[in-house]
């Protein structure tokens, strides 16, 4: 079997190409970034006209690379939610036409469960069940994956997503969007020993998130230091603080997660799992626990479309698709979700 | 009028203050800076009106909606917003229905299609304390107000008292 998959959820329009015996043949990816650059964040109406422009284009050239035609095609996944509704809606009309016209079956696809199984598009992939640690800019998350499909949230943000936390404290020491990969950068340069910030709910028994306090705790320490002579040192110093406030609270808590779950392999998914830091981190961190951590490589962590046309695969094989007519949806609960069936 | 909050806890009781003056349709701008305590007002705010779950940032949705038992509130954060038209594509006018309370984040980035609002909230950090300027723009507004600043003397002089 072999699925065109679309994902248009937020800024980035991506396709790809995935086939069950060969792997994922190819994809595209339309990063939409620098143009909300000047905003400071996804600009909702510019990023669903720009998917317009751009989808249609990305489906031949991923074609032509997979060196493939219709008549090889068996099915078309796209993103149906969650997501802002007029992005998800092009991906939605544009892949419901092209199956319609193709004869073709088509199915529609959860953003975060796409987030959830890239990391099995890797080798070694992971075994399920495991624990999955979802970190993005709109989403944090922990999820006992029973296997594909039985997804149970066990843990998950109170206020701000991580993502959400770096993109804003970046914008708070003067850094371009997207925040997070120039964040890190910063960070680098940062004295670890200058700032401690808190570790957000971590004296609390459970396995929930709240990030909002870290960036008034940033924004707090920048306007104390605002006559400080060395802005340059004070940003990085304040960077390398926040940074290593987030690591230690995902940390702490995906290992709570999987003392509580009693597994032993984690998998780290979402556009922050791209973050060196927490990679080393979590990779010591499942070691200690006599697990293992895995991630995606980082075009896999971030939006993409090579992950929604494997999830499509995988429930098309299992014989789900639905016929005519779509509806996206800005909320879609995960845990509403069915198991997929064997193909 | 001008309010102090020392900390993160009396930000949530301003907002307990105002969730018991809240009237159907009332709209309230919510102004600062990042990391001012706007999201920790409105959680104040719906924590004494009851609500148990989470107030997650509207960043990301752009809206997050509470339904509560006899009230329901929207809970806006125009952040992301680049064009005031773009309120247009979100079906503002399906929220701001009169019944609804709508409390709005970065409401000037909606500027020109936003309504006027009934009361106006500026939060200014000074220290680790925050400053909240109150500008009532209807009367409903100035209700609102008067109701805060009626629970605030009741609270002083049932300190003064006990």
């Amino acid at each position: 079997m072999r699925v065109i998959g679309l994902e248009t959820s937020c800024d980035e329009s991506g396709v790809a190409i995935y086939d069950a015996r060969e792997g994922l043949l190819a994809q595209r990816l339309h990063s939409q970034s620098r143009m909300h650059a000047e905003y400071a964040g996804v600009v909702p109406e510019l990023a669903s006209r720009d998917h317009v422009r751009r989808i249609l284009p990305l489906v031949t050239e991923v074609m032509r690379e997979a060196g493939t035609g219709w008549g090889q095609i068996d099915g078309i996944a796209y993103t149906a939610g969650p997501g802002l509704v007029g992005a998800l809606l092009v991906g939605a009309s544009v892949g419901r036409s092209l199956a319609w016209s193709r004869g073709l079956p088509a199915v529609p696809v959860h953003h975060l469960e796409g987030h959830l199984l890239a990391a099995l598009l890797e080798r070694p992939a992971p075994v399920c069940p495991f624990v999955a640690l979802l970190v993005s800019g709109g989403h944090t998350l922990l999820v006992k994956v029973e296997r594909a499909g039985r997804y149970e949230i066990i843990g998950e943000t109170l206020d701000d997503a991580v993502g959400e936390a770096f993109d804003k404290t970046a914008t708070l020491l003067d850094l371009p969007y997207p925040g997070g990969p120039a964040l890190e950068q910063l960070a680098r340069a940062g004295d670890p020993a200058r700032f401690s910030f808190p570790r957000p709910m971590v004296d609390r028994p459970g396995l929930e998130f709240s990030f909002s306090g870290l960036k008034t705790f940033a924004a707090n320490t920048l306007l104390g230091y605002r006559h400080a002579s060395d802005r340059d040192r004070l940003r990085a110093d304040v960077a390398r603080a926040f940074q290593d406030a987030v690591v230690d609270t995902l940390a702490i808590k995906c290992r709570r997660a999987l003392r509580a779950t009693r597994l032993s392999r984690l998998v780290v998914a979402g556009g922050v799992g791209a973050n060196r830091a927490l990679r080393q981190r979590l990779t010591e961190l499942a070691r200690e626990e006599g697990g293992e951590a895995f991630f995606p490589r980082a075009e896999f962590c971030t939006d993409n479309g090579a992950m929604i046309a494997f999830a499509g695969c995988l429930r098309l094989q299992g014989g789900e698709w639905t016929r005519g007519g779509f509806d996206v949806r800005a909320r879609w609960p995960l845990d509403a979700l069915q198991a997929i069936a064997p193909g | 009028m001008e309010f102090r909050a020392a900390s993160e806890q009396e930000m949530e009781a301003f907002g307990a203050r105002l969730a018991r003056g809240l009237a159907p349709g009332l709209v309230i701008h919510l102004g600062g800076p990042l990391g001012a305590g706007k999201t920790t007002l409105v959680r104040g705010l719906l924590r004494s009106l009851g609500w148990a779950g989470a107030v997650k940032s509207p960043t990301y949705a752009l809206v997050e909606t509470y339904a509560l038992d006899d009230i329901l509130l929207h809970h806006f954060d125009l952040y992301r917003l680049s064009d005031p038209e773009e309120l247009e594509f979100m079906g503002l006018r399906d929220f701001l229905d009169g019944h609804a309370i709508c409390l709005i984040e970065w409401a000037e980035r909606g500027h020109g299609i936003l309504p006027e609002p009934d009361l106006r909230i500026g939060i200014r950090p000074l220290g680790t304390g925050r400053d909240l300027r109150c500008d009532p723009g209807t009367p409903a507004g100035a209700r609102l107000l008067a109701a805060v600043i009626e629970t605030l003397a009741a609270d002083r002089d049932g300190r003064g008292a006990g």
